[in-house]
């Protein structure tokens, strides 16, 4: 905190936003995932932030085993993501899809969460390791302002990954297949679409937005090990509640949101040194009592 | 050869039989009513047709082919569109986009003509094109819903209870389309009804439904002559 010293009230406060912007587009990114399954499944997936770790380990392997660039090593992960992300809904979540009981497949991710921490320790960590190191994928040292070349760089990635999905979901074919499935899964049959499909492509395309979130959040650190993903998921969950579990944009803002509001506590509330971690949650209970559907998330009107 | 044909069918949902040893048939180009009181079985006629039951006996035949065992979205794709009871409307979705869905299954390239005329059929969906399909009123989705059906190019039409929660005027309406439509198409349509006079009206045969055995069968001028009929499900 020595060096904040001699800058002045006005810049301590936009560099802290700024660093917050930049936790915030983690945040963001994994509420992207975690909407992107509930939307087309109805599902919280509990697993995401760990799948994301794997993938952030398989971003490693490629980087720094098989010598790739690592924007190279990014996009073959973000590639093994999406297909295993397809992989583990047909074989491990569609057995119990169709179960009495909703919370089955909650189950199913819980487990799902422990063992990949656990097999991803066990593949990629060497005995005596401590903490593994991603290399940057953007250039260290400020851009302008004293804005961090980082920062601007995660939320460029934000902003494309947000495009791309909205291209896909509104203006594809598969895109409208997929509204369909959330929307009303019975009708959806109906019309002829194969939902089973449909669910899988919400699990593969969600996999690969978790596999940039977790690759950027490892290059803001000196180094990661299997706890990486743990607080972050913690941290997207209350986002994608802030925005509403249905709503994409609210994601997004909520990812902001979350990850300012936790910047500007840890430097300015010293009350709150060490459990900052209640902050975001004060906030969501309050947007969640006055808008139950969070910021962004649509009330269903449904006339009959 | 009959376009839809019902063969013994037993079924119903986890351990209760709702239908015994249904069978039942209609021809290319004609509509058919099924009329019968709340628990005969009629939603779960519709529902075995369209492969929606856990389990069923007997056998569906669909233009002399099997579909007895086959998935819904594959017998939608082979040209039976249902509009479910309570619309099935995807509610949160544009008019738009619930009229694409329609179609989402066609590969030919008549898609955006479809929509245009359908769009000219029913000027009330073209007003609301991208209005939210929950935020209209019943009639209104009963409409989207229909032409919905419509944008599949089906050769068989289900209904069930389309009048349900409508108010008499746009009930009637309804089924003056409907009876226009099979004119002018030659759309073969099962239609399951409350409402027997109406339905009886624009249909060419009728079912009267009983505890999910078929009681009464026989063309729709006659059923709605008949004392028993009349005294049951017409009320006079």
């Amino acid at each position: 905190m020595m060096i904040f010293a001699a800058t002045s009230g006005a810049q301590l406060f936009f560099d802290q936003v700024m660093n917050g912007v930049g936790t915030g587009v983690i945040y963001a990114s994994v509420a992207l995932s975690l909407v992107l399954i509930y939307r087309t499944t109805g599902l919280l997936n509990f697993a995401q932030g760990e799948l994301a770790l794997f993938s952030t380990f398989i971003t490693y392997w490629f980087a720094h085993e098989q010598g790739l660039p690592i924007v190279a090593a990014l996009l073959a992960s973000v590639a093994v993501s999406f297909v295993g992300g397809a992989l583990i809904e047909r074989v491990l979540i569609r057995p119990v899809e169709g179960a009495s009981s909703p919370l089955n497949v909650v189950i199913v991710t819980l487990g799902l969460f422990l063992a990949v921490n656990a097999l991803a320790s066990l593949i990629f960590i060497k005995p005596g390791q401590e903490a593994l190191q991603m290399p940057r994928i953007f250039p260290t040292g400020d851009l302008a302002l004293g804005i961090r070349t980082s920062t601007v760089g995660f939320a460029a990635v934000l902003v494309i990954e947000c495009l791309l999905l909205y291209l896909l979901l509104q203006k594809t074919k598969l895109g409208l297949a997929l509204r369909a499935v959330a929307s009303n899964p019975e009708s959806a049959k109906l019309v002829g679409i194969n939902t089973g499909t449909m669910l899988m492509v919400g699990w593969a395309l969600a996999a690969p937005i978790g596999a940039v979130a977790g690759s950027l959040a490892a290059t803001r650190q000196s180094g990661f090990d299997a706890s990486l993903m743990q607080q972050v998921l913690v941290y997207a969950f209350a986002a994608a509640a802030l925005g509403g579990f249905d709503s994409p944009l609210g994601a997004v803002v909520g990812g902001l949101i979350v990850g300012i509001a936790d910047s500007l506590t840890i430097q300015y509330v010293d009350a709150l040194d060490g459990i900052e971690l209640v902050v975001p949650f004060v906030l969501i209970l309050v947007v969640l009592l006055v808008r139950p559907n969070g910021l962004f998330g649509r009330t269903i009107v449904e006339r009959v | 050869m009959s376009l839809l044909e019902l063969r013994g069918v037993r079924g119903g949902y986890g351990p209760v039989t709702v239908l015994h040893d249904l069978a039942l048939e209609i021809q290319e180009g004609e509509v058919a009513v099924i009329l019968g009181a709340n628990g005969a079985g009629k939603t779960t006629t519709l529902r075995a047709i369209c492969g929606m039951l856990d389990k069923v006996e007997g056998s569906v035949l669909f233009d002399g082919s099997d579909i007895t065992k086959r998935s819904t979205q594959a017998i939608a794709r082979a040209g039976i569109a249902h509009v479910p009871q309570g619309r099935g409307t995807f509610g949160d979705l544009s008019v738009d986009d619930n009229l694409r869905l329609g179609a989402i299954s066609r590969k030919d390239g008549g898609v955006a003509s479809d929509l245009e005329r359908w769009y000219e059929a029913f000027p009330r969906l073209a007003e609301r094109r991208t209005q939210a399909a929950g935020s209209m009123s019943g009639g209104e989705q009963q409409m989207l819903a229909i032409a919905r059906a419509l944008m599949s190019r089906p050769r068989l039409l289900l209904l069930d209870e389309p009048s349900l929660g409508l108010a008499p005027l746009i009930t009637k309406d309804l089924f003056e389309r409907l009876g226009k439509i099979n004119e002018a198409e030659g759309l073969t349509m099962l239609v399951v009804e409350q409402n027997a006079s109406l339905a009886l009206a624009i249909a060419d045969r009728g079912y009267v439904l009983e505890t999910g055995n078929i009681v009464a069968t026989g063309d729709a001028a006659s059923l709605a002559a008949d004392e028993d009929v009349r005294k049951a499900y017409l009320g006079f």
